[in-house]
């Protein structure tokens, strides 16, 4: 493909998506004349006025740092658990069909329960979004332990290497790119996840802010604010890659 | 034809007297070591040892055990019955003053050359030296070795023979006493495999170490050994050991390199015949 057409094919994609979405609205607007507050024009308008308040810098930075608090605790619990399922047979088999369910559960399922548990505030938020990062990190993890090189562990135990030391020195610097590779997806869930799990019971943050939109009649910050969550996981997902292939070409 | 070799008849009441003699100075003795599997026994009664300086190769055929055996001696695996006994001490687990090389150079592909060389020298069950001094010895082995230079180069930069090389720089800057070498050039071609040999004796006789040389290529062990015991049977014993009494470097001394060739070639052949004889 001649490097043009590359550059020139997604911004084709991008104005084809944007003419249905001003062609949808227009439409919708017939039966329902409010739906022309959602168009492309008056959505960008809002944008670039939003863009330049201090209000939404605000809420943008709160939802980065839950973000950022519930992948911590997803890669603080998911490396040791998928470390644990990699080197111990026995802790892979018991906790197999339950992790399997587990991670079958709409992390959103537990959102009135940790309410309940964790009270109103960050607290269910970060559990929310933690349960819902922490599966692709713990299984990434679990077969990056299966694949390493056998040869790396008779050379660590040759060395009589502690468990400890095995694990630092060995292990995990060996999984390093399948634990990144559980990082990016677990980016991508926690960013779909946390707009409905700050719906509920948070005064801040991008899923308040839509629903504040909402309350206030203000369309087109809505649609803005939709289109800014886009444009944003859009960027936290290409710094994780960017982030990973920089760490695979460092080898 | 008196420069090459002396046959010693592998049986047990010899091997269990050599041992005897050897156990105040070897550096390692091995003492009626049985390997097995569940059921399956790998090897049973050998007795050997190997002393200071000395260049033993352990040659045998694929699945004699002999891998197994160089585990076992190593500390990497438990005897079912037997003892190891390292600088006198019965052999629990790696010995901090032995080494390990083996097939594969086992790099690890995020540390340079330099770090890969330095890998373990700062482990809890390891001797304390300080920083300074774990550099200088790094620094040392990988010079002789032959890769001063390439100290900050990542191993995937390097052929396989240059990982190997560092792999043996990693073992030499443990300053061992006993360096254990399962098939270590096996995986190189033959123009490489020549050039390791002749470092490995080189640098070997440098630091001072003994070596075990575990091969299935008779002459890697002429060229490179002290002294050769044959493995075969099953399950696995010392069939045989010969001293190579050829001067270095081996490759001037053809007449004498093949003489002891085809005496072990002979060894081999009549191993052979005892076998399918026992099949019979």
């Amino acid at each position: 493909m001649p490097p043009r057409l590359r550059f020139l094919l997604p911004l084709g994609g991008l104005a084809a998506a944007l003419a249905l979405w001003w062609l949808g609205a227009a439409l919708l607007a017939r039966s329902i004349p409010i739906a022309s507050h959602f168009a492309p024009l008056g959505a960008l308008r809002a944008l670039a006025g939003l863009l330049g308040e201090a209000l939404l810098w605000e809420h943008v930075a709160v939802s980065l740092k839950r973000v950022a608090v519930g992948l911590a605790f997803a890669i603080a619990i998911g490396v040791p658990l998928g470390v644990l399922t990699g080197i111990s047979a026995l802790f892979a088999q018991a906790t197999g069909p339950l992790f399997q369910f587990l991670r079958m559960v709409s992390p959103l399922s537990w959102m009135p329960i940790a309410v309940m548990v964790l009270g109103i505030g960050d607290a269910p938020v970060y559990f929310l979004l933690a349960f819902a990062a922490v599966w692709p990190i713990l299984l990434n993890t679990a077969a990056g332990v299966a694949q390493l090189d056998r040869n790396w562990l008779l050379l660590a135990k040759s060395l009589s290497a502690t468990r400890f030391e095995t694990i630092t020195r060995v292990i995990l610097p060996g999984i390093t790119a399948h634990i990144l590779t559980g990082v990016r997806l677990a980016i991508g869930i926690i960013w779909i996840i946390l707009v409905p799990a700050e719906m509920l019971g948070v005064d801040a943050g991008l899923g308040y802010f839509i629903l504040d939109t909402r309350d206030r009649l203000a369309y087109a910050e809505l649609m803005a604010a939709v289109v800014l969550v886009g444009a944003l996981g859009f960027l936290l997902d290409h710094a994780a890659r960017w982030l990973h292939r920089r760490w695979l070409h460092g080898r | 034809m008196n420069a090459a070799a002396r046959p010693a008849p592998g049986n047990a009441a010899d091997a269990d007297a050599a041992a005897a003699t050897e156990t105040s100075h070897g550096l390692l003795t091995a003492d009626g070591l049985d390997f097995r599997y569940g059921a399956l026994p790998v090897f049973t009664e050998v007795s050997l040892s190997i002393r200071r300086r000395e260049i033993v190769a352990l040659l045998g055929g694929s699945g004699c055990g002999k891998s197994t055996l160089l585990r076992v001696l190593a500390g990497l695996e438990s005897p079912s019955a037997g003892q190891v006994r390292f600088l006198d001490q019965p052999l629990e687990r790696p010995h901090p003053r032995s080494a390990l090389i083996f097939q594969h150079a086992s790099l690890l592909p995020w540390l340079r050359v330099e770090a890969n060389a330095a890998f373990g020298l700062d482990f809890r069950h390891q001797p304390a030296i300080a920083a300074g001094v774990r550099q200088s010895r790094v620094r040392e082995a990988l010079a002789a070795v032959g890769l001063a230079g390439r100290e900050h180069a990542w191993p995937a930069e390097l052929s396989g023979g240059q990982a190997q090389r560092v792999a043996l720089a990693r073992a030499l800057a443990r300053e061992p006493e006993l360096l254990f070498a399962d098939e270590p050039f096996s995986a190189l071609d033959a123009i490489t495999r020549a050039e390791m040999q002749n470092l490995l004796v080189d640098v070997v006789h440098r630091w001072h170490a003994a070596v075990l040389l575990v091969t299935h290529d008779i002459d890697e062990a002429i060229l490179v050994a002290d002294r050769i015991l044959l493995m075969g049977g099953r399950p696995g014993g010392i069939l045989a050991e010969w001293t190579v009494d050829v001067p270095r470097p081996r490759e001037d001394h053809p007449g004498a390199v093949t003489a002891l060739r085809l005496e072990i070639l002979a060894a081999l052949r009549d191993t052979f015949t005892q076998a399918t004889a026992g099949v019979d």
